[in-house]
């Protein structure tokens, strides 16, 4: 055990050296690191820890997808078509209504199910029909349910990710959180101009604005331009958002700002044929169900341009465009989280990290250094290899610090001489017992092994079960506090033992120890 | 050069002498922190009830009094505020808003209001550094049913990890063992909650992290004291148990009390110099080293003996580094 073989010398220095290598840059001022990725060659490591939003600034924000919207629509629509091809089946219902996520149907004659069934079928894939008589209940799958969820939030996660890229907010994250919510990560960002664009399902819709507001198949919608105005407009939709190609903010010949915008093909057609065929009458712009204008169509618009005038403020003119230009959102999202911390308190927190960290790291190491003189020296070398092993680990990892990550970092600096004192304490007890320094050194680090062993793990567990569980800045602790157990067992009994073994190779104490 | 002895080499201290003493002090602060837990309960909070904290750091140093009577003008319910580590930094907590239909727009347009009101109060103001307005430090929103979840997920993280820890102890050790240390970390748990019922400070996702920390770090404590025991239950085949459990915990007590100390040195400094957001964790911590040490001493191992462990319990065939030396 007091001989330690020459290859396992070198590797021990060699994971020092590269744990030295990799926390560099962390240390190192931007334009050095600059100088470093421009000038040395590409495996020079060059990265530095993830700062966490709680450290750097930042928006933490997490929405709840009301997936259940989309079922309900899709249901509204299956009813619809459904209605539609039994009349054409010529199959008479005495009932049809909207269920839990389907539809109920009650046939007048019950012999008309099969080619009920037919048609369902044909409707809509997925759907799990039973029939009790004349009633045939149509509602999704599990299998369907599953795909709708999963749909609705990878097409929500998609338009959030090009709102938020319109905004251009640097590398943020998005990212599903259970079933239905999705996580938004931005550094820097600004909550509410973020929450102002993400938040809005941006469902863009043209109507005719209706003569009759009791007639069926129409609704009253608010409007935007005067508080408490109702407008009618037709329910069926003349053209919808999923038409437009560009969306523009820009000014009206009044100076006013404006969204100006182009349609494709299919919505160019539509529009001109619309617009033919009602001159002279008001149609209504709605945005998320509500009247944004209903100005009046002066002549048919064929061009596939047309621009969308309100009582719009420029901020509103833009947010617009860019709600439009990356599309609506599948369904209604609202904020059941959010964290925002300002730059200024990430710095402070920053400062005030690094300061803990150092004043507890020079705490550790003169206490060391008083108690177990010489040993307590290479326990700090120790100590001290074990703070870079974590950075540089932390580094390549990329990991994600946060202010708690701090902490972990602080308190693993404490209790990583954990080992050394187990083996310390143990060789100051073999040398009272009258056993020769070597065998004393000998008989403290394998006697300590398995105390070590025991309790490194038992912080381990702990540590895994807080990163399973925790969430955010907790994970974070977690992280840390794992990453420094692992480098700690490490440095405590590897790099120590090297250095006392060297001491002892050449000092050859014969009746004492400096501990 | 002779390092500094925290414990004189032939400490015998008769800890199981005092057993019965000790027993009876634990057991009164469990009493008490249940009792506390049960009459004053946990200040919980917007992680586990929902609801809405802003921290600010105003231009000039603020009139608490006017700004509280101000705020809870507005309509919202109980606004409070409080100083957060310095005069002009302060701690804003809204209560949940009640909604209508749940989709947090309430609260939203609370915090708006406040943010209306305060940079009507400030907008104007600039500081020492000739920046104007409020400096929107933190704004944390956490609506009811995370709320629950996130209350959820702490709970359960506590029961695993005392089963995961549980599970290691009952492998590694005999089940004497294994009950005595869980006993030991859960009185430590119990303690560090009581704290937080006693001084009403916030309990939040933080504060149970800090919960499972102690554990760990008790556990730790624990396992180094008994693995001590189980080793002398080897080496002395005739010493009386009393006698023998007196010489392990009196081994290892300036162990205990050296990595005790490291880690409160480094605590400390967190605790002064980290700021004032992990102030509360850092406080739970350093209470929980402290329990945890005392627990390790005064309360596993009169346990473990209370239980009356014979060395036949203890299998012969322990690892290696164990063996009696020939």
């Amino acid at each position: 055990m007091v001989q330690i073989s020459r290859w396992k010398m070198i590797a021990i220095l060699f994971v020092v050296f590269f744990g030295f290598l990799y926390a560099a840059p962390n240390v190192m001022s931007p334009n050095a690191r600059a100088w470093s990725a421009e000038h040395l060659p590409a495996w020079f490591p060059n990265k530095t820890i993830n700062l966490g939003l709680d450290l750097r600034g930042g928006a933490h924000l997490l929405y709840d997808v009301d997936v259940d919207a989309v079922f309900k629509e899709q249901a509204e629509l299956l009813r619809s078509d459904l209605s539609g091809e039994l009349r054409k089946a010529k199959i008479q219902r005495t009932g049809l209504g909207i269920i839990n996520g389907g539809v109920k149907l009650t046939l007048r004659d019950a012999g008309d199910g099969e080619e009920a069934r037919k048609i369902l079928r044909g409707l809509q894939r997925d759907l799990s029909i039973t029939t009790d008589g004349p009633v045939i209940e149509a509602v999704l799958s599990e299998a369907g349910r599953q795909s709708v969820y999963d749909q609705t939030i990878s097409q929500s996660i998609e338009i959030v990710r090009r709102r938020i890229d319109e905004l251009g907010t640097t590398e943020p994250v998005i990212q599903r959180q259970g079933e239905d919510r999705i996580l938004i990560q931005a550094p820097g960002a600004d909550s509410a101009a973020l929450q102002g664009i993400i938040g809005k399902t941006a469902k863009l819709t043209f109507h005719l604005v209706a003569e009759d507001a009791t007639k069926a198949g129409v609704k009253n919608l608010p409007s935007a331009e005067q508080e408490g105005l109702r407008i009618p407009v037709e329910r069926r939709a003349m053209l919808t958002g999923d038409m437009l190609t560009n969306a523009q903010p820009a000014f009206n010949q009044g100076g006013q700002p404006v969204v100006t915008f182009a349609l494709d093909r299919r919505g160019t057609k539509r529009f001109c044929d619309v617009t033919k065929k009602h001159t002279n009458k008001p149609f209504a712009i709605v945005l998320d169900n509500e009247v944004l204008s209903a100005p009046n169509i002066n002549e048919p618009i064929c061009g596939g341009r047309a621009e969308i005038s309100g009582r719009f403020t420029l901020q509103e003119v833009n947010d617009i465009s860019i709600l439009l230009r990356a599309g609506a959102l599948p369904a209604p999202m609202k904020v059941v989280e959010e964290r925002t911390v300002g730059p200024s308190l990430g710095a402070d927190s920053v400062a005030a990290g690094k300061i803990a960290a150092l004043i507890g790291l020079a705490g550790v190491l003169v206490f060391m250094g008083l108690t177990y003189g010489s040993f307590g020296l290479f326990a700090n070398v120790a100590l001290v290899s074990n703070v870079a092993l974590m950075f540089a680990i932390l580094s390549s990892l990329q990991a994600t610090l946060t202010l708690p990550g701090i902490a972990g970092i602080v308190l693993t600096i404490g209790m990583a001489v954990d080992a050394n004192v187990l083996i310390f304490e143990r060789i100051r007890e073999e040398l009272r017992a009258g056993r020769s320094p070597i065998s004393a050194i000998d008989a403290g680090y394998s006697r300590a092994m398995s105390t070590i062993i025991d309790s490194n793990l038992t912080t381990l567990i702990a540590a895994i079960i807080l990163f399973s569980f925790g969430t955010g800045p907790i994970k974070g602790f977690a992280v840390t506090l794992g990453v420094g157990i692992v480098t700690s067992f490490f440095t405590a009994i590897m790099v120590t033992r090297l250095m006392v073994v060297t001491w002892l190779w050449r000092k050859k104490p014969s009746n004492n120890l400096p501990i | 050069m002779k390092g500094l002895h925290l414990v004189p080499d032939e400490t015998t201290l008769n800890f199981v002498g005092k057993r019965y003493l000790a027993f009876v002090f634990s057991a009164i602060l469990i009493v008490a922190s249940i009792g506390l837990v049960a009459t004053k309960g946990l200040n919980f909070g917007i992680d586990f009830t929902g609801g809405t904290v802003i921290e600010i750091k105003t231009p000039s140093t603020p009139d608490i009094g006017a700004l509280r009577a101000d705020l809870n003008g507005l309509g919202l319910g109980a606004i409070s505020i409080q100083e957060f580590g310095a005069p002009d930094d302060l701690l804003i907590r809204l209560p949940q808003q009640q909604s209508a239909d749940d989709d947090g727009s309430e609260q939203k347009a609370a915090i708006e209001t406040v943010r209306a009101a305060l940079d009507a109060q400030f907008g104007d103001e600039e500081n020492e550094e000739g920046e104007a307005g409020v400096d929107y430090r933190r704004v944390e929103f956490v609506g009811p049913q995370v709320g629950a979840e996130l209350k959820k997920q702490g709970a359960l993280a506590v029961l695993f990890s005392l089963f995961g820890i549980l599970a290691y102890v009952w492998f590694r050790f005999e089940w004497q063992f294994g009950v005595a240390s869980i006993v030991a970390l859960a009185h430590d748990a119990v303690l560090t909650v009581g704290l937080f019922a006693l001084t009403q400070m916030e309990f939040n996702l933080s504060t149970v992290a800090a919960v499972l920390m102690i554990a760990g770090y008790s556990i730790n404590d624990t396992v180094v004291v008994f693995d001590r025991i189980r080793e002398n239950l080897r080496k002395f085949k005739k010493m009386p148990i009393g006698e023998l459990f007196n010489i392990s915990i009196n081994d290892t007590l300036s162990r205990t009390l050296m990595t005790s100390v490291t880690t409160l040195l480094a605590l400390v400094a967190l605790y002064v110099f980290g700021g004032e957001v992990l102030r509360g964790f850092i406080y739970a911590l350093m209470f929980g080293i402290l329990i945890g040490t005392y627990s390790s001493v005064f309360v596993a191992a009169p346990l473990l003996m209370f239980m009356n462990i014979k060395r036949s319990d203890i299998d012969d065939i322990g690892s290696g580094g164990d063996v009696v030396e020939a």
